[in-house]
Formats: C-alpha cells, sequence, structure tokens
C-alpha cells in the first residue's frame, strides 16, 4: 500500500502538564494507534511534549480562507470589545 | 491492539489506590496540573464539580441583572458595549460548562441542579438592578471582585478548570473598565448623576464583598480545596485585595466610602474595613433575596422556549443518519 492510501492525522502536543495541546503537524498512518505511535516518533523524539492527540484530518472542518472576509470581519468593527477602548483617568488605569 | 482495549480490567486493589493517591498528590505538591484522564480522588472530583459548575451558573444567571437594562442603555454605544459584555458572560458560562463536563457530569444534570435549586450561583445575581448606574457599579465592582477571584484560579490545580480561567481573565478585562467608566462619566456629572452612582455603588459594595464567601474561619470547603490547590488563596485573602485595590478607585471618582470603617492601617498596609451582614448573606444564598425566585423562573422559562431548538436538532440528526444508513445500504 503505498503512502498516499493512507489516512492523514494532525498531531497534537501538549508541551508540558496543564498548557493546551497545539497543533505541531500531520503525518500518515493506518490507524489512529499507529498515528500514536508514529507521533511519538516524529515529534516528541527530545521531550518535546508529556501528551499527544491524533485527528484524522478527515474528521476537522476547517474555515474557508476564501470565505474569512465575511467570516471574521464583522468582528472588526467592534473595538469596544478590547480593554483599550476604555480611556480611564492615568491613576486607575492599570484596572 | 484493539483486543487489549476490551479486556476486562481486574478490580481495583487497595493498594493501587493507595499509589495513585500518592501519585496525585505527588502532581499537587509539585504544581503539576490534574487532567481529565488522570486518576484523582472522588471526593476532589465532587467538589471541583461543585465550584465549577456553580462557576459556570453564576455567568449565565449573571446576564438577566444586566440583560435587563440592554433595550434602556443611554445611547447606542452604551447598548453595543453592553450586549457585547453580556454575550461574553453567555461565552465564559460555555467555557466552563465544557471544562466541567470532562469530570464527567452531562450538562442537563448540571442545568437540572441549577433549576431545581440544588446548585448555587453567585448571591450577587438576586439583587435587583434598579438604575443605570447600576450596570456601571455591576461592570466595576461585581466584575471587578470577579476578576481577583479568577486570576487566582489560574493557579488552580485542575488544567481544564485553568485553562478556561486565563481565557476569561483576558476577556474580563474590557468589562471592568466599561462598568468604570460609565461610574466615572456619571460621578463627573450633573449632581442627579453622582447621587445615582453614589446610591449604586453603595449597594453593590456589600454584596460585592460577600462575593468571595464566609470568613475562613466559618467556610465548610475552603480547607480541603486549599489543600488540593483547588483554591489557591483563602476567601479573606482574596476580599482584602479587592478592597484595597478598589478603595483608590472610589477616590478617584469623588464619592464618598460606601462603609465609614474603610481606614488605611499602616501596620497592617491594608485598609480596615466594616463586619459584613452576614444574616444577609446566608438569606441570599438560601434563596431569601429580592431576585431568587425571578433569576431561577426566568432560566427555566428561557430553556423551555429553547425546547424546539433542541427538537429539531434531534430530527435534523435522525434524518441525516437515516440517510446514510440508506446510502451505505
Ligand atoms: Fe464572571
Ligand atoms: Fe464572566
Ligand atoms: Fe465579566
Amino acid at each position: 500500500m503505498s503512502q498516499e492510501h493512507l489516512a492523514v492525522y494532525e498531531v497534537f502536543v501538549r508541551s508540558a502538564r496543564g498548557l493546551d495541546h497545539k497543533h505541531v503537524g500531520s503525518l500518515h498512518a493506518e490507524s489512529p494507534e499507529h498515528a500514536l505511535m508514529y507521533a511519538r516518533d516524529c515529534y516528541i523524539r527530545r521531550s518535546e511534549g508529556v501528551s499527544i492527540w491524533v485527528v484524522e484530518a478527515k474528521n476537522i472542518t476547517a474555515s474557508q480562507d476564501e470565505d474569512l472576509e465575511n467570516f471574521v470581519e464583522p468582528m472588526d468593527d467592534k473595538p469596544y470589545r478590547h480593554a483599550t477602548h476604555y480611556v480611564l483617568p492615568d491613576s486607575v488605569n492599570n484596572m | 491492539m484493539d483486543n487489549d482495549k476490551n479486556e476486562e480490567r481486574p478490580a481495583m486493589q487497595p493498594q493501587d489506590e493507595a499509589a495513585l493517591l500518592d501519585e496525585f498528590e505527588r502532581k499537587i505538591k509539585a504544581e503539576e496540573k490534574i487532567e481529565p484522564t488522570d486518576w484523582m480522588p472522588e471526593a476532589y472530583r465532587k467538589n471541583l464539580i461543585r465550584q465549577m459548575s456553580q462557576h459556570a451558573h453564576s455567568e449565565v444567571i449573571g446576564m438577566q441583572p444586566e440583560g435587563n437594562w440592554i433595550s434602556r442603555s443611554p445611547s447606542l454605544r452604551r447598548k453595543a458595549v453592553l450586549l457585547a459584555k453580556v454575550q461574553d458572560e453567555g461565552g465564559h458560562g460555555l467555557y466552563l460548562y465544557s471544562a466541567t463536563e470532562t469530570l464527567g457530569i452531562s450538562r442537563s444534570e448540571m442545568i437540572e441542579a441549577l433549576q431545581t435549586g440544588k446548585a448555587k450561583y453567585a448571591s450577587i445575581f438576586n439583587y435587583p438592578t434598579l438604575t443605570w448606574a447600576d450596570v456601571g457599579a455591576i461592570g466595576w465592582l461585581v466584575d471587578g471582585a470577579a476578576i481577583v477571584n479568577q486570576i487566582s484560579l489560574q493557579r488552580t490545580s485542575y488544567g481544564p478548570y485553568s485553562r478556561a480561567m486565563i481565557r476569561i481573565c483576558k476577556e474580563e478585562s474590557f468589562h471592568q473598565r466599561q462598568g468604570y467608566e460609565i461610574m466615572y462619566q456619571l460621578a463627573k456629572g450633573t449632581p442627579e448623576q453622582k447621587q445615582m452612582a453614589q446610591d449604586s455603588m453603595n449597594r453593590f459594595w456589600w454584596p460585592s464583598l460577600m462575593m468571595f464567601g464566609p470568613h475562613d474561619s466559618e467556610s465548610a470547603h475552603s480547607g480541603q480545596s486549599m489543600k488540593w490547590k483547588i483554591k489557591r488563596q483563602s476567601n479573606d485573602e482574596l476580599r482584602q485585595k479587592f478592597i484595597d485595590q478598589t478603595v483608590p478607585q472610589i477616590e478617584v471618582l469623588g464619592l464618598e466610602m460606601p462603609d465609614p470603617e474603610i481606614k488605611w492601617n499602616e501596620e497592617r498596609g491594608h485598609y480596615d474595613s466594616g463586619e459584613i451582614n452576614w444574616e444577609e448573606f446566608y438569606q441570599v444564598i438560601n434563596g431569601s433575596g429580592p431576585c431568587n425566585h425571578q433569576r431561577i423562573k426566568h432560566h427555566v422559562k428561557a430553556h423551555e422556549d429553547g425546547e424546539w431548538v433542541r427538537e429539531a436538532v434531534r430530527a435534523y440528526r435522525a434524518k441525516q443518519q437515516a440517510k446514510s444508513e440508506e446510502n451505505a445500504a
């Protein structure tokens, strides 16, 4: 079986206990269990992490670049969602 | 590989449990976070479910007193700001419910506990919002008190709770600032506006102090929570921190202190303040506050009014499932 026929898995690694898992890359594998072992061999050879998640790429629903403008643009015109929008006297500005 | 997963695991022996507890306590001591798949004592799990679900309920019920003013905000800007704030609180509820679900309790169990009064929420939300200044006082004092508590909880020992707190704290700063901005404008406005700000602060000051819970000597869950690092600072420590940071903010507003006993104590390096009316605290927490009944009634109504949406989701899912089974056949 050529590698192209294997499923693609996205790999997420938690670098230390208490932190979020972060996306680090992807790989091909014949099963989720194998993906996990390959991810261990590929991505945490130097103790880069304490926990790995693998997710088959086809199970990820992603936003589309072409739609991005309509998708996130409505958020850009709401500056009042940011703390810096509110001007307070200097002496209490550390709030 | 699939085979070993299905193999029956032998029942846990007492010595295994002791080893697991040792490992759990080692992690707590070493400031390592506990993650959902780790073994944890049943009491730790229960204690977290109680505290985290109570926190989630507070975010959601807290939308009501402020939501009361959305349609009556004094300007379009204020309305947009208030909408954005209340929307954030709904989001905080979601982060916290999701984090609590990692402990093995379902959303519907939590909602039921809230609606039947088995679970509590912050007693502050049982007070009414009588004037526009109350929106300012809530953002400034109530979110301000919540921030003090939540900053401390960023260091809680349970990973998902800690991460939810970090996310929430980033969003809270705008909540407090928009509230203070309202108070500042009122306090520097006409005499009537200033009086409105004063009255609102006077009403929300004491309930804000109560948000930190009973005195350490009276607090039912505190000891174990501190030992397991669910809580990192005691109720009284956090309350003092809030008082110390808020008094100078009252001075900048030019309002009178809501408590005549507030006085800088040089020796302690903290502000002294008067005693809280604990009778009122227990009354409100046990259901007799001005708005307890209304808050839960409204929550139940909103939940029931939303039933058709959940029904539509179920129908859609059943249809999709039938379709995919048809295609597979
Ligand atoms: Fe909150
Ligand atoms: Fe919140
Ligand atoms: Fe908030």
